[in-house]
C-alpha cells in the first residue's frame, strides 16, 4: 500500500479506487466535478493494481460522496470501489452498482425523443431495467440505453 | 378506473380497464349516429401537430356525439407553434381552455410531457414512432366484437412491424390477454427489442415468421400494416418481397373461413381491393368502431 500512495494522504473525503486505467477523467466528468468548485482533487493514473493490472484512482478532499451520487460512475468505472476517509483512515468501503434511476445529466440517444426537442422544459430520465449488464430505458421514448450509451 | 386518467401508453392499462372500456363502447354503439347529452359544457382540445384524418375526426365526432364541444388545430401552420412556441407552452394554454386534451406529435414522449404539464387529462393520439394507444384499444375492441372474446385468438401481424406506430401499442395491449401472436415480416422489420422484451416479460406467446403461407391456416385475425419501399436497404429486396406481404384473394385461399383482416388505415396497396368484398374484410368496420370506442374512452375519463 505505501507503494501505491503516490499522492499525500487526505484527512477527510472520498477515494475512488479500482477505476479502469485511463478513466479517471471520465469519472470526474460523470460526477460533474470540473475543478472550479474549489475542492482539492488528486488523480492517479495508470498505476499497478493486483486486481486490474493497471488502474486509476481519484481522491477528493473534504467531500464524502453518497452511494446515490457515485453509483452513476458505474457507467464508466463498473469496477470502482468507494472509500470514505475520516481522520486519514478508511471508515467505509462500498462497490458501485448501477442506479435504479438516472435523472438529468445524460441525453437520450434518440434524436426524435421529446427530451431532445429544442427548449422543451423536460429533464431526461432513465430507468434501470436489467442489472447485468446494466440496461436502461428512456422514460420518455422507451429506447434502450446501455451505460456507455449514456455518456 | 378511467376517471381523470391520462392515456399515454398502452402499457398503463390492465385487462380490467380494457374490458370496462369495451363494455362501455358497446353501449355507445347505439349512440354513434345520434347524440347522448352527457358531456354538455365540456370542451375537448385537439392538438394535432402532425396531420391525421381518421384519428382526429373520430375523436371530434365522439366528443360531439357525447354533447361536448371541440376546439383545436391540426398541422402547425399558422399557429404559435410555427413561431417557435414550445409544446409545453402550447399545452399549458390549451389546458386552461379545455377539460381534456388529445395530442398527436412527431416526437416520442410528447404526450407524456404534455401530461406532465397539463392538469386536464391528456390522451395520446399518436406520438413518435411507437405509441398510438387508442388505436390499439380499437383494434382489440374490433376483435372482441367480432369473436365475443379475445382470449384464445391466433393473431398474425403482417408487414413493417418495426416502424408502424400502431404495432407496438397493439402488442403491449395484447399482453393483457391469453392470445398467440405470429409476427410476419422481413427479419429486419421485426418489432424493436424494447417491445419484444416487454411483451415476453408479460407472458405473451410470440413467434417470428417471414412467410405468411406457413401460418395463414392458423390465424383468426390478420392485422396488416404497410411496408414502405424506403425501409428497404436494397431496392431489389423490396421488389422481391413486396408481393409476400400484400394481402390478396389467393393468399386467403387457405385461411379459416372465420379469419378477419384488420388494418389501421389508410391503406395504400397492401390489401388488394378485391379482398374488400370478402367476409374476411373488417377494416372498414374497425374504422367505424373508432367513434363508439372513443366515445367510451372520453366518457369514462370525463364523467
Ligand atoms: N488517508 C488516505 N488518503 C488518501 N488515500 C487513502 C487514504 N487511506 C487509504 N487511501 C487509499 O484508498 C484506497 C483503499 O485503501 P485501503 O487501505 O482500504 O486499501 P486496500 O486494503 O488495498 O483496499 P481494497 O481491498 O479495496 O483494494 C487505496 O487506494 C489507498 O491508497
Ligand atoms: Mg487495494
Ligand atoms: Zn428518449
Amino acid at each position: 500500500m505505501s507503494r501505491e500512495l503516490i499522492v499525500s494522504k487526505i484527512e477527510h473525503g472520498t477515494v475512488i479506487d479500482h477505476i479502469p486505467a485511463g478513466r479517471a477523467l471520465a469519472v470526474l466528468r460523470v460526477l460533474g466535478i470540473t475543478g472550479r468548485e474549489g475542492v482539492r482533487v488528486a488523480l492517479v493514473m495508470n498505476v499497478e493494481s493486483g486486481k486490474l493490472g493497471k488502474k486509476d484512482i481519484v481522491k477528493i478532499e473534504g467531500r464524502e460522496l453518497t452511494p446515490e451520487e457515485v453509483n452513476i460512475i458505474s457507467a464508466v468505472a463498473p469496477t470502482a470501489t468507494i472509500n470514505i476517509v475520516r481522520s486519514f483512515e478508511v471508515v467505509k468501503k462500498f462497490k458501485v452498482s448501477p442506479p435504479e434511476v438516472v435523472r438529468g445529466r445524460f441525453k437520450c440517444k434518440n434524436p426524435t425523443c421529446v427530451t431532445n426537442a429544442p427548449r422543451e422544459p423536460v429533464e431526461p430520465a432513465f430507468y434501470l431495467v436489467r442489472k447485468e449488464p446494466p440496461l436502461f430505458v428512456c422514460a420518455y421514448c422507451g429506447r434502450y440505453h446501455e451505460l456507455g450509451d449514456l455518456l | 378506473m378511467w376517471r381523470s386518467r391520462d392515456v399515454i401508453s398502452a402499457r398503463d392499462f390492465t385487462r380490467a380497464d380494457l374490458e370496462e372500456l369495451f363494455e362501455t363502447a358497446k353501449y355507445m354503439e347505439k349512440y354513434a349516429k345520434s347524440r347522448l347529452d352527457v358531456l354538455r359544457g365540456k370542451i375537448m382540445a385537439v392538438a394535432f401537430f402532425e396531420p391525421s384524418t381518421r384519428t382526429r375526426l373520430s375523436f371530434e365526432v365522439a366528443m360531439k356525439r357525447l354533447g361536448g364541444d371541440v376546439v383545436g388545430f391540426w398541422g402547425a401552420e399558422g399557429t404559435s407553434v410555427e413561431k417557435g412556441e414550445t409544446l409545453a407552452d402550447t399545452i399549458k394554454m390549451l389546458d386552461a381552455y379545455s377539460n381534456i386534451i388529445v395530442i398527436r406529435h412527431r416526437y416520442e414522449g410528447a404526450a407524456k410531457l404534455a401530461a406532465e404539464v397539463a392538469e386536464s387529462p391528456v390522451v395520446n393520439g399518436g406520438d413518435g414512432a411507437f405509441n398510438h394507444p387508442t388505436q390499439a384499444m380499437l383494434d382489440i375492441y374490433t376483435m372482441w366484437r367480432e369473436f365475443g372474446r379475445v382470449d384464445g385468438l391466433n393473431i398474425g401481424l403482417l408487414g413493417d412491424l418495426r416502424h408502424a406506430r400502431t404495432v407496438n401499442s397493439l402488442l403491449e395491449a395484447l399482453a393483457n390477454f391469453n392470445v398467440r401472436v405470429y409476427l410476419i415480416s422481413p427479419e429486419y422489420l421485426r418489432p424493436r427489442a424494447e417491445t419484444i422484451d416487454y411483451v415476453r416479460s408479460r407472458g405473451l406467446k410470440l413467434s417470428f415468421h417471414t412467410n405468411v403461407e406457413e401460418v395463414i391456416g392458423e390465424l383468426d385475425v390478420m392485422y396488416v400494416v404497410r411496408i414502405q419501399k424506403e425501409r428497404f436497404i436494397d431496392p431489389l429486396e423490396y421488389e422481391k418481397v413486396k408481393g409476400s406481404y400484400r394481402v390478396a384473394p389467393d393468399m386467403l385461399r387457405n385461411a379459416k373461413k372465420s379469419l378477419i383482416v384488420l388494418h389501421p388505415l389508410p391503406r395504400v396497396d397492401e390489401i388488394d381491393p378485391r379482398v374488400d368484398a370478402t367476409p374476411h374484410a373488417k377494416y372498414f368496420k374497425q374504422a367505424a368502431l373508432g367513434v363508439p370506442l372513443r366515445m367510451a374512452l372520453i366518457y369514462l375519463i370525463l364523467s
